[in-house]
């Protein structure tokens, strides 16, 4: 009980700190490794929750796929970040403003809710299967059509992200497969006769 | 105190969804910036989702939150591929700059 308690301390308390590190680091590289350890502590929580499956999958998507990706957009486009820092402080007291009304509204709603006070359900819900295998269960029977739907989501963003970056540039040679494969043989043969002591 | 209950989760998701909120205040130039403060809004909705789940005895909220992720992996593609087109046809990010429909 203990020992729950302390991990769900220290992994929240990274989780906002390091969540807090993404909006004020001043080298976007460091926001894209806060908000990576940001969503490892996530994962702990969720662990904490008895929601490994998720667990797992937001540490394989999001710190694999999605955080690289970031990674690589910093990285590779050559911008002047320290320029697009100026007007935070302007911005600075809007923003505080907005964010403390938000957040005292939702802490007010979440204390003055009675709540559930039921203790932390089991990895295992339905009793005798884990939580992989529930949520398997549950996602390709009841919600099969809105897997296949976000399925679907996904394809749309990849080849629109690919439509959208890719770039046919024209000062360079490509292969051009129509034309080597539609060549026909009176076109790149031809038989010369050579007599014997002179070139072609 | 060491008796966590779903409200310290909630707490924590909100803390996280404010930072979100107040980071998109605070780098208002930065279009990166903001998209990685809505993925810190995504991560609350969906510690919101596994909390209630896992305090509901429902496992209907990690599906949903499985799908929130979902959407937010697409998301983060798409944004990042107009970033990066937009990046080559005007050279700068700067949100205020993006104010033309044509490029």
């Amino acid at each position: 009980m203990i020992l729950t308690a302390l991990m769900f301390y220290l992994f929240s308390l990274v989780c906002v700190v390091s969540g807090l590190l993404v909006i004020t680091a001043r080298n976007p590289v460091h926001s894209v490794l806060f908000l990576i350890l940001a969503f490892f502590n996530a994962a702990g929580l969720f662990v904490l929750l008895g929601a490994e499956f998720l667990a797992m999958i937001l540490v394989v998507v999001y710190v694999g796929a999605v955080a690289v990706l970031f990674l690589f957009v910093v990285m590779m486009l050559d911008i002047d970040f320290a320029s697009l820092r100026g007007g935070m402080r302007q911005h600075i007291a809007l923003g505080l403003a907005v964010g403390v009304i938000l957040l005292c509204e939702l802490v007010f709603v979440v204390l003055g809710w009675g709540g559930i006070t039921q203790g932390i359900a089991s990895a295992n819900p339905n009793g005798a299967v884990d939580n992989t295998q529930a949520l398997g269960l549950l996602l390709y029977t009841k919600y099969l059509y809105a897997f296949q739907l976000s399925g679907l989501i996904l394809l749309v963003a990849m080849i629109g992200a690919i439509v959208l970056t890719l770039r046919g540039r024209s000062d360079v040679r490509r292969q051009n497969i129509g034309t080597q494969v539609g060549r026909v043989r009176s076109q790149s043969i031809e038989i010369v006769k050579v007599t014997t002591g002179s070139g072609v | 105190m060491l008796d966590i209950g779903l409200a310290h989760y909630l707490v924590v998701a909100s803390i996280l969804f404010t930072l979100g909120i107040f980071g998109i205040f605070l780098n208002r130039r930065n279009v990166i910036i903001i998209l990685m403060s809505i993925e810190l809004m995504l991560l609350a909705v969906n510690i919101n989702f596994v909390a209630f789940s896992s305090f509901l005895h429902d496992l209907t909220g990690q599906v949903f939150a499985m799908f929130v992720l979902t959407v937010a992996a697409a998301e983060a593609a798409i944004g990042l591929a107009i970033l990066v087109v937009y990046f080559r046809n005007r050279g700068t990010i700067a949100v205020e700059d993006i104010n033309l429909m044509r490029g």
